[in-house]
C-alpha cells in the first residue's frame, strides 16, 4: 500500500513539474517582475527607487491616454463588426448548408487563417495602397479621377482587424449554433413566433456562450494586435502596442514600457470580466469553447 | 431560418449575395498576393505587365533577386523552421503531461492551476514578449553580477523566441490533448488492466494510439502558430530574424514581389498541411498570431 | 355531423430515391384520438411534418378544420406540435415556455401569466411555473410540452412519438395520463408511434402505415381482431405466423399444409384458391393448451408439440412449443389458472385453436 502511494506521489510530481516550470518561469514570475519594474523609477545610474512615476506620466501626457482610449474604442468597434459579419456565415454553416456542404463551407472559411497574418496583411496592402488594385479599379470605373490612398485610414485598420479576427468569431458561433436543436426553432415557429422573435428569444439566448467566447477572444486579440494597425494604419495608427514597443525596444525605457504593458493588461482583463459578467458566463467554460 | 421553415425569396437572394461577398472578402487578399508573385514588374502593384518567374528563380544576373536566390529570406525561413520545431516538441511534451495532470491528477489547487493554464491565451502577445524579455534579462544580469556567469541564452535571441512562443502555444496544445483525453472511455483502460497489461503497456498500446490524432493535430497547429507568430517574437528577437519579422521589416520599406513569392510558398505549405490534417480527422484550428 | 378536423386527400411526398408518402387519404373526426402506427422509415414522420407545415406535399391537399392548408405557413396553421424530444426551451422557465405562444400573439403580460398558470394547473403542474425546464422529471416535461401547445387552443395537436424518450415504467404511466388529458381537453390529437401498444391503448382510430401507405385504418379492435393484411396481423399484437399452401378452400375456412407436413385450418381473407401460397396467423391467446387430447374442445383440429421453453411474465406468461411434425415454433398464452405452472421443457403437450379465429392471407411477394 505504502509503496503504491509513493508511486502515485512520484507520478503526480513528474506531471506537475513541467506545468509549474512553464507557468512559473514563463508566466507568473515574468509578470510579477514586470509589475515590480513598472513601480520603480531610475534616480541615478543603476539606482532605482519605488515610485508611481511611470503611471503618473501616463495620465499626465495626453498623447498616451489618448492612444489608450482610442485603442480600446477601436477594438470594441472591431469586435462588434466582426460579430455582425460572422453571425450570418456561422448560421449558414450550422443551419442552412446541409451535411457535407456545411462542413466544406466551414473548411473553406478556415483556410485563409492557416496562412500567417503577415501574408494576409500584405494582400490588403497590395489591394488598398495608392498604387494598389482597388484604387486603380475605382479610377477605371470612373468613380475617382486619380487613385486614392486607401491605406492609413481608421476604416482600413478596422477592415484589417475584422478580417484577422473573423475565424475566432466564426468557430465558437458555429459550434454553439450547431448545438441548437432545430426542433426548438420549429417549436417556436409552430407556437407562432416570427423570424426576429425566434432570433431574440431562442437563438441568441442559446448562442450566448459562443457569442461571449468569440467576442472576448476577438477583443483581446484586437487590443494586443501590432502588425495590422502598424502596417495598415502606418504612422496614423496610434495603437497602444506601438507605444509599448517604442518604450521597450526603441527608447529602452523598460519602466515606462512595463507600466504601459500593465495598463493594457488591465484594460483587457477589465473588459473581459465585464463581458463575462454581462452574459453570466464563467471564464473556464468560455475558453474551452474556443 | 432553417430549411424546414419557409424562406421568402428576398431572404434567399440576400443570403446568396452575402455569401458571395463574404467569400470574396475572405479570399481577395490571398488571391492578389498569389497573382502578383508572377507579375513582371518591380513592385507588387497593377497594371499587369506579363507573366514572369523572376520572383522565384531570378538571381543577380537578371537584376531581380528571386526567392531561391535571396539568401536572407531563405535563412529566415530556416530560422523559423528551427524555432517552430523546438516549440512544437516542447508544447507536445508539456501539453501531454498537462492533459494527464488536469484530467487524471488529484491534488489541492488543481482548479487554480487549470485556470492559470488558460491565462496565456488572454494575455496579449506583446505583453508576454516584454515580460519574458525583462525577466530573462534580470536573471541574466543577476547571474552576471553575483556569479560572474554569462548566460547568453537569456539575452534576446532564438532561445528566448522559442520560450516566448512556447509560453502560450503550450496552452493550446494542453487544451487540444486534454479535450481528447477527457472523451477517453476509461473502461478500455480497465479492460486492458484486467487482461493483464501493465500500466506502461496500457499507456503504450491503448492511450497513446488513442491520443495520436490529438497529438498530431496539436503538433501541426503548434508548428503553424509558431511559424506565424509575430507579436511575441518581435519583442524577443536577436540577430537571427524569423520569417515574419523579416517580412514585416521589408513590407514597411516597400518590398519587391519576392515577398509575394515567399507568401505563396507559405500559403501552399500551410493549406497542404491543413488539408492533410483534416483528412486524417484531426481538428485543425489555427490560432492567433499572438 | 360536424366537419372533420383533418382531411388528407391523395397526399404524396417523394424524396430523391423513394416515395415517403404514397397518395394517402384519410379523415380525422373532431375530438378524436387518431394514431399513425408504423415501423421507422414508413413515412409517418414525413406525414406528420406535412400536416404541421414543415414539409410541403408534392401533390394532394391537407385540410384542417375545413380549410385547405396549401401555402399556409406552419405558424399560421391552427395546429401545434409536441416534438419527439419535446423541444422545451431551456433558456426559459416552465411558465415562460407555456406563455411563449401567447406572447407571440401579442397578449399582455398579466393575461399571459394567468392563462399559463391556469393551463399548468390543469396538467397538475400549477406550482412549477418558476422552475427551470431541467428541474422537471421526464413525465412533467411531457405535460409542459402538451400544456405549451394546448394553451393556444389549436384545432389539432400533433404528437411525434413523445413517449419514445421515456423509460418503460414512465411510458406506461404517461400512456394513461395522455389518454385522460385528451379526454378532458377534447382536442383532436394526431399521434405517431412505432409502438403498437401505445396506439392500441390510446386511440379511437389507428392508421397502420407501411411504405408510405395505410395498410389498414380502423379502431384498435378492428386491427387486432380483424386484420386485413398480413402486415397488420404481424405488426399489431403478438401472432404466430405459419407459411404454407392451401390444400382445400371450399367455404370460409381453408386447409393449409406447410412444406414439412403440418396441416392447419384458418379463415380466408381475400381471394384464395386451392394451391395458393398463404400466410396463416394465430394469436397466442386463441390457442388452447392441454396435456391430453381429451381435454381439448371437441370439433377443433388437434396438434401435438413439445415444450421448448416456458416464458414466465406474470399475466403475460406464455409457452413456446415445437410442433411435433414440422418442428416449427408456436407460442401459446398460458391461462391464469396456474394449471400449467409445473410445465417443463421437453414435455409432450397437445393444443388446438378455433379455425374461425385464425386467419390466412395470400402470401406477400418477397415475404
Amino acid at each position: 500500500m505504502r509503496d503504491s502511494r509513493w508511486h502515485g506521489r512520484l507520478a503526480l510530481g513528474l506531471l506537475l513539474a513541467p506545468a509549474l516550470l512553464w507557468l512559473g518561469a514563463l508566466i507568473v514570475l515574468p509578470h510579477v517582475d514586470l509589475a515590480v519594474l513598472s513601480f520603480r523609477e531610475r534616480t541615478g545610474p543603476r539606482v532605482y527607487t519605488p515610485s508611481l512615476a511611470q503611471y503618473k506620466t501616463f495620465f499626465a501626457e495626453p498623447l498616451y491616454w489618448h492612444v489608450f482610449v482610442r485603442t480600446a474604442i477601436m477594438s470594441v468597434i472591431a469586435t462588434f463588426l466582426t460579430l455582425l459579419l460572422a453571425f450570418p456565415i456561422a448560421w449558414i454553416i450550422a443551419k442552412l448548408a446541409r451535411g457535407r456542404a456545411g462542413s466544406l463551407l466551414f473548411i473553406i472559411c478556415l483556410i485563409p487563417f492557416w496562412v500567417s497574418e503577415t501574408v494576409r496583411t500584405l494582400g490588403w496592402m497590395i489591394l488598398l495602397r495608392e498604387s494598389g488594385v482597388l484604387p486603380a479599379l475605382l479610377v477605371k470605373l470612373g468613380l475617382t479621377a486619380v487613385p486614392v490612398e486607401l491605406l492609413y485610414r481608421d476604416a482600413t485598420i478596422l477592415v484589417g482587424l475584422v478580417y484577422t479576427s473573423l475565424l475566432f468569431m466564426v468557430v465558437p458561433l458555429v459550434s454553439s449554433l450547431e448545438s441548437l436543436d432545430n426542433s426548438l426553432i420549429e417549436a417556436a415557429y409552430d407556437l407562432g413566433a416570427g423570424g426576429f422573435s425566434i432570433l431574440r428569444t431562442i437563438v441568441i439566448p442559446h448562442a450566448a456562450p459562443g457569442i461571449t467566447a468569440g467576442c472576448i477572444v476577438v477583443f483581446m486579440l484586437t487590443l494586443g494586435n501590432y502588425l495590422t494597425p502598424t502596417l495598415l494604419g502606418g504612422k496614423n495608427s496610434q495603437w497602444f502596442t506601438e507605444q509599448i514597443y517604442t518604450q521597450f525596444i526603441t527608447r529602452f525605457n523598460w519602466e515606462q514600457g512595463a507600466a504601459f504593458g500593465f495598463l493594457l493588461l488591465g484594460l483587457s482583463t477589465a473588459l473581459v470580466m465585464l463581458g463575462l459578467r454581462a452574459s453570466g458566463q464563467r471564464f473556464g467554460d468560455v475558453m474551452r469553447r474556443t | 431560418m432553417i430549411p424546414s421553415l419557409p424562406r421568402p425569396a428576398w431572404l434567399r437572394t440576400a443570403t446568396a449575395a452575402y455569401l458571395i461577398a463574404f467569400l470574396a472578402f475572405l479570399f481577395l487578399p490571398l488571391i492578389v498576393v498569389a497573382v502578383f508573385a508572377f507579375n513582371d514588374a518591380p513592385y507588387p502593384a497593377p497594371p499587369w505587365r506579363g507573366f514572369t518567374l523572376d520572383w522565384f528563380l531570378g538571381n543577380s544576373s537578371s537584376g531581380r533577386t528571386g526567392l531561391f536566390a535571396d539568401s536572407e529570406l531563405l535563412g529566415s525561413i530556416w530560422t523559423s523552421c528551427i524555432v517552430a520545431a523546438c516549440v512544437t516538441v516542447l508544447s507536445a511534451i508539456v501539453g501531454m503531461t498537462n492533459a494527464f495532470l488536469i484530467e487524471r491528477g488529484r491534488f489541492p489547487g488543481k482548479q487554480v492551476l487549470s485556470i492559470l493554464m488558460l491565462a496565456p491565451l488572454v494575455i496579449p502577445g506583446v505583453i508576454l514578449g516584454i515580460s519574458i524579455l525583462a525577466f530573462a534579462s534580470r536573471v541574466a544580469d543577476f547571474a552576471d553580477d553575483t556569479l560572474g556567469l554569462e548566460l547568453d541564452f537569456l539575452r534576446p535571441g532564438l532561445p528566448l523566441v522559442v520560450l516566448g512562443q512556447f509560453s502560450y502555444i503550450a496552452t493550446i496544445a494542453t487544451l487540444t490533448i486534454s479535450a481528447r483525453l477527457r472523451r477517453f472511455d476509461r473502461t478500455l483502460e480497465e479492460a486492458a488492466l484486467n487482461l493483464g497489461a501493465s500500466k506502461a503497456a496500457v499507456f503504450r498500446t491503448i492511450l497513446l494510439p488513442y491520443l495520436r490524432p490529438a497529438l498530431l493535430g496539436s503538433a501541426a497547429i503548434s508548428f503553424l502558430m509558431s511559424f506565424a507568430d509575430f507579436n511575441t517574437t518581435l519583442m524577443l528577437v536577436g540577430a537571427d530574424t524569423p520569417l515574419t519579422v523579416m517580412m514585416y521589416g521589408r513590407m514597411r520599406e516597400g518590398a519587391t514581389p519576392v515577398l509575394n513569392a515567399v507568401s505563396l510558398f507559405l500559403m501552399i505549405a500551410s493549406v497542404v498541411l491543413a488539408l492533410t490534417l483534416l483528412r486524417r480527422g484531426g481538428s485543425p484550428r489555427p490560432k492567433p498570431d499572438e | 355531423m360536424s366537419t372533420p378536423d383533418l382531411v388528407a386527400d391523395a397526399v404524396v411526398k417523394r424524396f430523391a430515391d423513394h416515395v415517403a408518402v404514397d397518395s394517402l387519404s384519410f379523415t380525422v373526426e373532431r375530438g378524436s384520438f387518431f394514431s399513425i402506427l408504423g415501423p421507422s422509415g414508413c413515412g409517418k414522420t414525413t406525414l406528420l411534418r406535412m400536416i404541421a407545415g414543415f414539409i410541403a406535399p408534392d401533390s394532394g391537399d391537407i385540410a384542417i378544420g375545413g380549410k385547405s392548408m396549401q401555402g399556409v405557413a406552419p405558424n399560421r396553421r391552427p395546429v401545434n406540435m409536441v416534438f419527439q424530444q419535446l423541444a422545451l426551451f431551456p433558456m426559459m422557465s416552465v411558465g415562460e415556455n407555456v406563455a411563449f405562444g401567447l406572447a407571440r400573439r401579442g397578449m399582455g403580460r398579466a393575461e399571459r401569466v394567468k392563462r399559463s398558470i391556469a393551463m399548468l394547473e390543469r396538467v397538475g403542474l400549477g406550482s412549477a411555473a418558476d422552475k427551470r425546464v431541467d428541474e422537471l422529471s421526464g413525465g412533467q416535461r411531457q405535460r409542459v410540452a402538451i400544456a405549451r401547445s394546448l394553451v393556444l387552443e389549436p384545432t389539432l395537436l400533433l404528437l411525434d412519438e413523445p413517449l419514445g424518450a421515456l423509460d418503460l415504467k414512465l411510458r406506461e404511466h404517461m400512456k394513461i395520463e395522455l389518454k385522460q388529458l385528451q379526454a378532458s381537453f377534447g382536442t383532436t390529437f394526431v399521434y405517431i408511434t412505432h409502438d403498437q401498444s401505445e396506439a392500441l391503448v390510446l386511440s379511437d382510430h389507428v392508421g397502420v402505415m407501411s411504405h408510405g401507405r395505410f395498410e389498414q385504418l380502423g379502431t384498435p379492435q378492428d386491427l387486432y381482431y380483424r386484420p386485413q393484411t398480413p402486415f397488420v396481423a404481424g405488426f399489431v399484437g403478438a401472432n404466430n405466423r405459419i407459411v404454407g399452401r392451401t390444400t382445400e378452400t371450399d367455404g370460409a375456412v381453408a386447409e393449409i399444409a406447410t412444406t414439412d407436413g403440418w396441416v392447419v385450418r384458418a379463415l380466408k381473407s381475400g381471394a384464395i384458391a386451392t394451391g395458393d401460397a398463404v400466410e396463416v396467423f394465430v394469436r397466442p391467446e386463441v390457442a388452447i393448451l392441454a396435456r391430453s387430447a381429451a381435454e381439448l374442445p371437441p370439433g377443433q383440429p388437434h396438434h401435438a408439440g413439445d415444450v421448448q421453453s416456458v416464458l414466465f411474465d406474470g399475466a403475460n406468461s406464455a409457452v413456446l412449443l415445437q410442433e411435433a411434425r414440422s418442428r416449427r415454433e408456436f407460442r401459446i398464452a398460458l391461462p391464469q389458472t396456474g394449471q400449467f405452472s409445473d410445465l417443463k421443457p421437453q414435455e409432450k403437450v397437445m393444443f388446438s385453436f378455433d379455425p374461425s379465429r385464425a386467419v390466412c392471407f395470400p402470401a406477400r411477394t418477397g415475404a
